[in-house]
């Protein structure tokens, strides 16, 4: 549905066949049946759009960037216009638009995480050993800081990560490079304690097999599930006070009612796994520890709201992760546990991997949807809501990782002694993102209600028994704590009272001598990179309070720019479309009024 | 099977705006009713003939319960509704939005309308810091042909030209956002030339252009030489010549010459957009 | 959407098809050629130039094979089904396929998809009706629409798209050899009672001629004055050089026009004209009898006068003493006294509510959005509308070995009619004439594109440019005709007219291409 011209650029023939893989499910937008009979028309290109951004994938995989020939050839296919496709394309940090000089592209994470153990000197003796480096936001891989992303051509892209205690060198990330195959060592700090709920089978299950998942009471959640039907699945969630785990706690229950209420199909199920608030890694951990988790969790989800079509929209910076959950996506199609018919019922339900491409925005539910659908990552304004008009336009419930591997205790527990867990209405356990001056990093699970202090003194308190700073809660988009805050209960109620936000349980520590002027603008650069670009509050906001934080790292001196901080904060807050330029400033903001600025003064 | 569908009444709700109490119909937006009750809101990236994009945010009000200000163009309106549409936070909001607009874009050349708004809020943009100093969008105009000027550095992106261009008139798709954040920018494919791309000069993006980014180049010139005056313009509507479907055309004369050619957004045959003939086809006029 | 590339001929109507479309609606596309509105349809059907009436009567029996037919309006509303049935028959899958070139499979498909469609649509432009059967093109088509019963009602119907933006008002003023304003007849005598009384002269109710008729008797020398205004017969006629010739017998031409155009230069005497569009007051009539008014913007330059000034003083250089100097609404108002259709639309309303689709008998009256509505009333009011049993006709100018190419030509976006008007602009898109051609033509011709070939027809032979098109069947040549002081095109297109309307086959002619081995020899 366009006036579809290209440019004369041809593709190479691993573009083509790339293209032609993708799409020969479906088949191309239009179809010469006869030289005097062509189908086509709009409902053709619309059904392909989604497969746009797998096509950007593919280009950039096979040939180190989106190349116009490469481009215009999968708009050929797709029935896409090429303006529009690239603007996707241009969307993403992941995808190229220069013919690349190497094979090779590290990304290397220099965020608030990495950039205290030494990212900026790894950037530095990597370029100078001759490769291509690109600074980059949060991996998510901050346990194991300072880590790399090794983008490469025609190849499984791979994760370099700093291990047992040793900082990651430019010669590590060679090693890496050369072996190939290396996947880094998971390190859960609590591996095999009776405790755990969610991280029960991390680091204990052989991740790659379903029979070992099924061995260890894998499935049983799925089956009762069935048993049960749908209503009483929802009720149980509701029963158990389950909120999304996502950052805006939203309670499970009631969005999955809504959804099954509707009268519209077809319904979709979405599990949103793009997880790149900086600082956060659990998600990551539960996939890579524990996947069939995840897929099952998925299935129960679909099956309660109706829904028949799953999509794991997977953060593009996690090729373990991919490599995991695809692999059980397979398994479970093998062994009736996806497909039609689950377990032998009356119930169908599929999965479709999606990955990301580098875009933190893309974790804003309707951001996400419109990055499946094959448009840019760009928010779009709420009401409608997700549970009206989703995914496509359609009936769709959208949730965190974290919170839907909830529901597999909560069927085995019920509901109403899952709730039991916890405090009043911040019910179960929560994963903690430990990172920074702590002596043992990692993810820890909890249960809500566990004080500030001791989820820290849990994770061996802090490095070298120095004094604490500050603590970054909640990640990018939450809050700085000091220590007066350790005695705050880590639950909804209580860090909603004191005005901060668990977020993505994100408890990054920085000692009395990090450099947290340095951290704050860093932030305020995360931001300033991650706005889509869509309203002007954010657009422009996070550029004006970066080059504020700049002027101050520079000049020690705010002068009158303290002012115009607050306004730009009250403004995209107030005005903003989502939930990016709703939370920009609050770190910034509270680094400035708890005086974390002030000793550069 | 010869009775046609129509669709049930839309009822009535009441809202409550500025203290007043008022009917609409449902499904009208909030700024339908402002419109209605004579309530001067600003916009930019609305117009009457696009689907509202919602992404300037200067025509953000105040509605009672939402956590956050909410924009008035696509928002419908709910029975009930508490709306304050010059309250402290709405006219602190729809401020800064216009100083960041302007100290990041040249908005010299924009429409009367959104001149007189940036008057009415005080718009001072200054204290965001010298534009040598801060990030802008400083670029030189891409004059590629010997009709179209885009002159990027007056670009608010406010999308409209992209909706033209795109779903809501020409599906030509031509132009689309590119990058990202501060970066997004209105592009071509690998930003080729717009004689390159599938641009088909229907000038309807310039048409919805409220800045002066996007202008003909006869106006382009003019204001370049300065002898654009649009103070002395008459704008006169009659029919295009060029085909049987009876597209209105205004046409802007000064001096007795025509010097633009547009046509009203509110009139059934075109929703305000036309082809290149009807955009271009006047030139024999002066000859 | 048959015979018609709207997204280029009629851009902003074609905006509304697209609004449709992205509703849901679906398109077939019927054309020779794949045309940039045919890539925006859900199928296109490529059939061979002049078998409009073919594959309408494929169609047809397919949809009343398939028992899709709307049999209640049918019965009630039309007449003649049965012979019609009858008349269709013969035209199997098979058959209709070997005569279109369209595969079996495509017409069961248009069948299906148009008889089944809740409302639906068939609109066409030039690519129905300049053939020799264009009347019988456009009979043929009416025939689905009854079948189905998708007339008169909201979003269904038939819908001729004009090229110009006042052929409809021309039509509608009784520029018609046999019609006065307002479609009536000029034969009545009541009704030229009428006019006489209005208008203070006498005139007789014998039919004038239409255009072909005009160059027969101008062959003949039965017409030996001929008065031309705002037409360029001289570069539009097909086989354009026995037009000229007809032209050059005359004893006298008057040519009242904007610009000195080819034919303006043959005349004896030049009126200059303000435009029609920026440089006069009136209205014009668009394809949807939307009266809309325009209005001069800019005064017309030296001693241009507005059209009815002209006419009004040439009315009195004759010797008329009643005429007077009319202004345009003195006689907009004269009008709606004589044409019941126009009668409600006085000068105001046509001020304020931008426009108004006839009929609109009265001021209360809000106008028409669509006609033919008394086919659904029980029992219906007036005549039945009845079936027409056409017959195919193949081109007049047979394919040969001697001239093996089909020629036909078109529009394209940026440009109208002979480019009098729109050559004035410098286009980014424009191309100029050429002559596009099968990349499997251009091999077998062993051309390349941008190559100058020699075109030859039964009338006349020119040089052209060659440009290949991958998407354009083998056999067919397309060209436009928007610069005849390039490409003299007319020269080759076909002399044959329909009989019924007097409209010429610009849409079929036979030529061949031939390779011009040196220059030297041209």
């Amino acid at each position: 549905m366009s006036d579809l011209k290209f440019g004369t650029e041809e593709p190479t023939a691993e573009e083509k066949t790339a293209i032609d893989e993708l799409s020969s499910e479906i088949g191309p937008a239009e179809i010469k049946l006869d030289e005097r009979f062509v189908v086509g028309g709009r409902t053709r290109v619309k059904d392909r759009r989604r497969l746009l951004l797998p096509a950007l994938h593919e280009l950039q995989n096979t040939a180190g960037w989106i190349s116009p020939g490469g481009l215009n050839y999968a708009c050929k296919v797709l029935g896409i216009p090429p303006a529009e496709a690239y603007g996707v394309a241009t969307f993403y940090h992941l995808f190229s638009h220069e013919p690349p000089e190497v094979k090779d592209l590290i990304h290397v994470c220099d965020d608030v995480a990495c950039r205290l153990v030494g990212a900026e000197t790894l950037i530095k003796d990597l370029k100078d050993s001759g490769h291509k480096v690109k600074p980059s936001p949060c991996l998510g891989q901050c346990e194991r800081a300072p880590s790399v992303l090794i983008q490469r051509t025609n190849k499984k892209n791979l994760t370099a990560v700093a291990e047992s205690n040793n900082s990651l060198t430019a010669v590590n990330v060679e090693q890496v490079l050369t072996s190939e195959t290396v996947t880094p060592q998971m390190t859960l700090p609590q591996k095999g304690s009776e405790n755990l709920s969610l991280l029960s089978r991390v680091g204990v299950v052989n991740p790659e097999s379903i029979e070992e998942y099924v061995k260890l009471n894998g499935y049983d959640a799925l089956k009762k599930a069935l048993t049960i039907g749908p209503d009483k699945v929802i009720e149980e969630v509701t029963a158990s006070k389950l909120s999304g785990r996502g950052g805006a706690a939203f309670p499970t229950g009631v969005k999955w009612r809504a959804v099954a209420d509707q009268v519209g199909r077809p319904r979709h199920l979405v599990c949103n796994a793009d997880e790149s608030e900086p600082g956060t890694f659990k998600d990551r951990t539960i996939m890579e520890g524990d996947p069939f988790a995840v897929i099952e969790a998925m299935t129960i989800a679909g099956f309660s709201i109706g829904a028949e079509q799953g999509w794991l929209y997977l953060r593009g910076e996690y090729p373990v992760a991919a490599e995991r959950l695809e692999n059980a996506i397979r398994e479970a199609r093998k062994n009736g546990f996806l497909g039609k018919n689950i377990a032998g019922s009356e119930f169908n339900f599929d999965i479709q991997l999606y990955k990301g491409a580098g875009a933190y925005i893309c974790g804003e539910e309707t951001a996400l949807f419109n990055s499946i659908e094959g448009f840019r990552g760009e928010p779009r304004n709420k009401p409608p809501f997700p549970t009206t008009h989703g995914l496509f336009g359609e009936p769709t419930a959208i949730n965190n990782v974290e919170t839907l591997v909830n529901v597999l205790s909560i069927l085995a527990l019920g509901g109403d002694k899952y709730a039991m867990q916890g405090t009043g209405n911040s019910t179960g356990t929560r994963l903690f993102c430990l990172s920074g001056r702590v002596v043992n990093p990692g993810v820890y699970e909890h249960p809500f209600g566990v004080t500030l202090r001791e989820v820290i003194e849990a994770a061996g308190g802090v490095t070298d028994s120095k004094k604490i700073k500050a603590i970054l809660l909640g990640g990018a988009a939450g809050s700085f704590v000091t220590s007066d805050h350790l005695d705050l209960p880590m639950t909804l109620e209580d860090t909603r009272e004191a005005g901060v936000s668990l977020g993505s349980g994100v408890v990054m520590v920085f000692d009395e001598s990090d450099d947290l002027p340095d951290t704050v603008r860093r932030i305020a650069q995360f931001f300033r990179d991650e706005s889509c670009g869509q309203c002007v509050p954010c657009r422009v906001g996070t550029v004006r309070q970066e080059e504020v934080l700049a002027r101050f790292t520079r000049n020690a001196s705010f002068d009158t720019d303290e002012e115009l901080l607050e306004d730009l904060s009250t403004v995209m807050k107030d005005a903003s479309i989502c939930g990016l330029g709703h939370t920009a400033s609050g770190a910034v903001l509270s680094a400035i009024n708890l005086g974390l600025l002030e000793r550069t003064l | 099977m010869n009775e046609i569908p129509v669709g049930a009444p839309r009822s009535q709700i009441e809202v409550q705006i500025d203290g007043k109490q008022v009917k609409a119909v449902e499904g009208a937006t909030i700024l339908d009713i402002c419109q209605k009750e004579g309530i001067d809101t600003p916009t930019l990236c609305w117009a009457e003939n696009l689907t509202p994009v919602n992404v300037c945010r200067v025509c953000v009000v105040e509605v009672e319960g939402s956590r956050t200000l909410v924009p008035s163009c696509s928002r419908p309106a709910e029975d009930g509704m508490v709306i304050s549409t010059d309250s402290e936070r709405v006219r602190k909001s729809r401020k800064l939005v216009y100083e960041l607009l302007d100290s990041s874009v040249d908005m010299d050349r924009s429409t009367a309308e959104v001149k007189e708004w940036m008057e009415h809020y005080e718009v001072d943009s200054s204290r965001m810091g010298s534009k040598n100093e801060i990030a802008t969008v400083a670029q030189p105009p891409k004059i590629q042909d010997s009709l179209y000027v885009r002159d990027y550095e007056r670009c608010i992106l406010c999308y409209k030209c992209v909706e033209a261009c795109g779903e809501d008139a020409q599906y030509t798709f031509a132009i689309a956002t590119a990058g990202r954040g501060f970066d997004a920018h209105i592009s071509t494919e690998f930003d080729v030339s717009l004689p390159d791309s599938a641009c088909v000069y229907c000038g309807n993006c310039i048409g919805v252009c409220p800045t002066g980014a996007l202008v003909f180049k006869t106006e382009h010139d003019m204001r370049e030489e300065g002898t654009w005056n649009e103070e002395t313009q008459e704008v006169t509507t009659t029919v295009c010549s060029f085909c049987g479907v009876g597209c209105n055309l205004e046409l802007h004369v000064q001096d007795e010459k025509i010097v633009k050619v547009t046509s009203p957004a509110d009139h059934s045959v075109t929703s305000g957009h036309l082809c290149i003939k009807g955009r271009f086809g006047w030139q024999h006029v002066q000859s | 959407m048959w015979g018609s590339n709207a997204r280029e001929a009629h851009p902003i109507y074609f905006h509304h098809v697209l609004k449709g479309l992205s509703n849901g609606a679906k398109m077939w596309a019927v054309d020779p050629r794949r045309t940039s509105s045919a890539k925006f349809a859900d199928a296109w059907l490529g059939l061979n130039v002049g078998t409009d009436i073919a594959l309408a009567n494929g169609v047809a029996r397919e949809i009343i094979h398939a028992g899709l037919v709307n049999e209640e309006f049918i019965e009630n509303a039309t007449e003649g089904y049965e012979e019609f049935k009858a008349h269709v028959e013969p035209w199997t899958l098979d058959i209709t396929s070997e005569v279109t070139g369209v595969p079996n499979e495509a017409i069961v498909d248009l069948a299906h998809g148009y008889a089944t469609a809740p409302t639906a649509q068939i609109l066409w432009t030039l690519g129905i009706t300049e053939h020799h059967t264009g009347v019988d093109n456009v009979l043929a088509l009416s025939n689905l629409a009854l079948l189905t019963g998708h007339v008169g009602r909201p979003g269904s119907g038939l819908v001729p798209l004009r090229g110009q933006n006042n052929v409809q008002g021309g039509g509608d003023m009784g520029a018609l050899p046999n019609k006065l304003p307002g479609f009536q007849d000029v034969d009545d005598d009541n009704i030229r009672a009428r006019f006489e009384k209005t208008w203070k002269a006498e005139f007789t109710g014998e039919h004038g001629l239409n255009l072909t008729e005009m160059f027969e008797a101008m062959g003949q020398d039965t017409l030996r004055a001929v008065w031309v205004i705002g037409e360029n017969p001289a570069d539009s006629e097909a086989d354009v050089k026995h037009a000229r010739a007809m032209l050059e017998r005359l004893e006298i031409l008057v040519v009242q026009d904007v610009f000195m155009t080819r034919t303006a230069q043959m005349a004896d005497v030049v009126f200059p004209a303000a435009l029609g569009w920026a440089e006069s007051d009136g209205t014009a009539t668009s394809s949807e009898r939307r009266v809309q008014r325009i209005r001069a913007a800019v005064p017309p330059p030296g001693q241009a006068k507005q059209e009815i000034e002209i006419i009004s003083e040439m009315a009195k250089r004759l010797g008329s003493t009643t005429w007077g100097n009319p202004t345009p609404q003195e006689l907009w108002d004269e009008l709606r006294t004589l044409s019941p259709m126009h009668g409600g639309m006085s000068w105001e309303r046509l001020e304020t509510e931008g426009g108004i689709q006839w009929p609109c008998p009265d001021e209360d009256h809000p106008g028409s959005l669509f006609l033919h509505g008394r086919l659904w009333e029980r029992p219906i009011s007036g005549r039945r509308a009845p079936f027409s049993c056409v017959e195919h006709r193949p081109p007049v100018d047979e394919l040969t070995d001697e001239f093996p190419i089909r020629l036909t030509t078109g529009r394209v976006l940026d440009s109208y009619n002979t480019g009098v008007q729109s050559g004035k602009f410098d286009s980014p898109i424009r191309s100029g004439d050429a002559l596009e051609i099968s990349s499997e033509d251009a091999l077998t011709l062993n051309v390349v594109d941008g190559e100058t070939v020699r075109v030859s027809s039964r009338r006349g032979s020119i040089l052209m440019r060659v440009k290949t098109d991958a998407e354009l069947q083998v056999g067919l040549a397309f060209t436009t005709f928007h610069f005849p002081e390039l490409v003299d095109i007319n020269q080759l297109t076909s002399d044959a007219t329909d009989s019924k309307s007097g409209t010429g086959e610009f849409k079929a002619a036979a030529i061949k291409i031939e390779k011009i081995e040196s220059m030297a020899n041209v």
